[in-house]
């Protein structure tokens, strides 16, 4: 191992250690509520409203919505992790200790990520588990599931990081999950098949990524999706591609960290 | 000799336009005790933060252990410890935990990790809190932590900025000795702190910055010499109502028992006790009315002031 890349890969474990520490510490904070949550939608839309509706695309109403559901708690936990986890070493200053070593941008960018990827597919293994209470669950292709939840986890793994280095106080890590990523994932699909909607609003949901991710999510468990699998999957490496890079010049631009 | 720090016509502007640093010059022996003085605002801690890369410079070179700030930044990175001014540690993460990540921000593998962080605390006498949570230490034992923090990588230079700010005086000893120890052990300290008494103590070389410009940089017997004059407190054994004449020695009372005397270095002191001798005032004690480098500093920057408004 070159006397470089040894000490960077330990560097990235050490970040990847914190954060997994951090959100199993924290648990009641990350891992509980999104399983109460859901087990709150499996219950009201799945059991008691989801038998009034029938079936959809084939389904039963409560297999349509769980895949749409675990992608919805990846979102919004990768998301929660990094945004929390950054922008509170931002404030304790604490980002400092990362800043004054030798850790390349990169290295910090992967660990964060890494960290809410973990967390997102940790929150994604409880979901699951606990709607097999619920329903039997088989795996269409495991390819297309794996790919396109690691590639959920990581665009907003990536967007949380985002948010983190503009923000300058609570407010402002509270705003996008509230005010974008609810109403989008909501509006994205988790619910009902968007050839439900009029064609005015069935084109309008094509411009929301996350339509995309939940749909390409739900083929890689039922096999139906109201979108082209492929061009989800190519706009999520296109997406994780851009957001990479952005990261990697607000890290080495220092904003928000460096004066 | 060879240098542990470099500093070449190093300047910093702010956003906001403020002119930190206005093209310093500074140099640090490897091996060296060093004192960086100067009034709040005069550049110290910009001075500081450039070198641990939390400030971004304007312009200038900046060399530590031959490792050029712009070429091989990890380099000297890896020769740097830093403990900063603000505590900047998670407040949620164990004592414990604190060090060992640290040390692996830096590569060192687990094992090794610990081991130092053991060392280290016990050395600092933090052992016993390795498991608490940060934030459940004293101000002290924060300062301490982030001592262990800055060495567990083994730094060639060591920079604390005002490492004994709110720290009792048993502590702040304690803490002396400690650093009297690394640097005896090799390591380079650059130290910055307002207790001059404690600058004196430990440093053998000191800069003084004020208004962004490095105004004093020599050895701290040579900087002593430039004292003229020094200023004692003498406690009487009876007490006077007017201030005694005292040729060539100033004086004023500050209460019946108490008398300040500005002493000019060429004079000494003998002549004054004979005067005093003369007119039968004895004397219970002698102190200096402040610590001899806070005087100079004080005149110092006082000049250095009048340059500036000139």
């Amino acid at each position: 191992m070159s006397s470089e890349l040894r000490p960077n890969l330990i560097a990235l474990q050490t970040i990847v250690v914190r954060e997994v520490r951090r959100f199993l510490r924290i648990w009641p904070q990350t891992l509980l509520p999104p399983a109460i949550t859901m087990v709150l939608y499996f219950v009201i839309f799945g059991r008691l409203i989801g038998s009034r509706i029938g079936e959809m695309d084939g389904f039963t109403y409560m297999e349509f919505i769980v895949p749409g559901l675990i992608m919805m708690s990846v979102i919004t936990n990768a998301y929660g992790n990094v945004v929390s986890s950054f922008f509170g070493s931002k404030f304790q200053r604490s980002i400092e200790e990362l800043l004054v070593s030798p850790v390349s941008a990169h290295i910090i960018l992967i660990g964060y990520v890494v960290g809410g990827i973990l967390r997102g597919l940790a929150v994604a293994a409880i979901v699951t588990m606990l709607s097999l209470f619920f329903t039997d669950l088989s795996v269409h292709h495991l390819g297309v599931t794996v790919l396109v939840i690691a590639l959920a986890a990581t665009i907003f793994s990536l967007g949380g990081f985002i948010n983190a280095v503009y923000a300058r106080n609570f407010d402002d890590i509270s705003i996008i999950p509230t005010f974008v990523l609810t109403p989008l994932t909501y509006l994205g699909g988790v619910f009902y098949s968007i050839h439900l909607l009029p064609g005015f609003w069935q084109a309008l949901s094509m411009a929301n990524p996350i339509l995309h991710m939940v749909n390409a999510f739900r083929y890689g468990i039922l096999g139906v999706s109201d979108i082209n699998i492929g061009t989800a999957i190519a706009f999520m490496l296109a997406a994780t591609a851009v957001l990479y890079v952005y990261c990697i010049r607000l890290l080495v631009s220092g904003r928000g960290m460096r004066q | 000799m060879s240098s542990a720090l470099s500093i070449r016509q190093l300047t910093k502007t702010y956003g906001n336009g403020f002119q930190a640093l206005k093209g310093i010059d500074l140099d640090v022996a490897e091996g060296d005790f060093f004192a960086l003085l100067g009034p709040n605002g005069a550049g110290k801690s910009t001075t500081i933060g450039i070198l641990s890369t939390l400030v971004n410079k304007t312009s200038g070179t900046v060399n530590v252990f031959g490792h050029d700030l712009d070429k091989e930044p990890y380099a000297l990175k890896r020769c740097l410890g830093v403990v900063p001014q603000e505590f900047n540690f998670n407040q949620f993460e164990k004592v414990f935990d604190i060090v060992v990540t640290q040390a692996g921000y830096y590569g060192i593998p687990s094992k090794l990790a610990k081991e130092r962080a053991e060392e280290y605390l016990n050395q600092l006498g933090l052992w016993d809190k390795r498991n608490s949570a940060s934030r459940e230490l004293s101000g002290g034992m924060k300062r301490r932590l982030m001592i262990a923090r800055a060495l567990v990588h083994r730094p060639r230079l060591l920079i604390l900025d005002e490492p004994t700010a709110g720290v009792d005086i048993e502590l702040r000893r304690s803490m002396w000795s400690f650093l009297t120890e690394l640097n005896q052990k090799g390591i380079t300290i650059i130290l910055t702190t307002h207790y001059l008494e404690e600058a004196e103590q430990l440093c053998r070389n000191i800069g003084i910055i004020d208004h962004g410009r490095i105004v004093e940089n020599t050895s701290m017997r040579e900087l002593l010499k430039k004292l003229h004059v020094e200023t004692f407190v003498l406690d009487l054994k009876e007490s006077l109502l007017i201030e005694p004449q005292l040729e060539g020695y100033p004086a004023r009372l500050l209460d019946s028992h108490t008398l300040e005397v500005q002493v000019e270095k060429h004079l000494g002191i003998t002549e004054l006790f004979r005067q005093l001798a003369a007119q039968h005032i004895e004397v219970f004690s002698l102190r200096n009315k402040t610590n001899r480098l806070e005087e100079l500093f004080v005149s110092l920057v006082e000049q250095n002031l009048a340059k500036v408004a000139k």
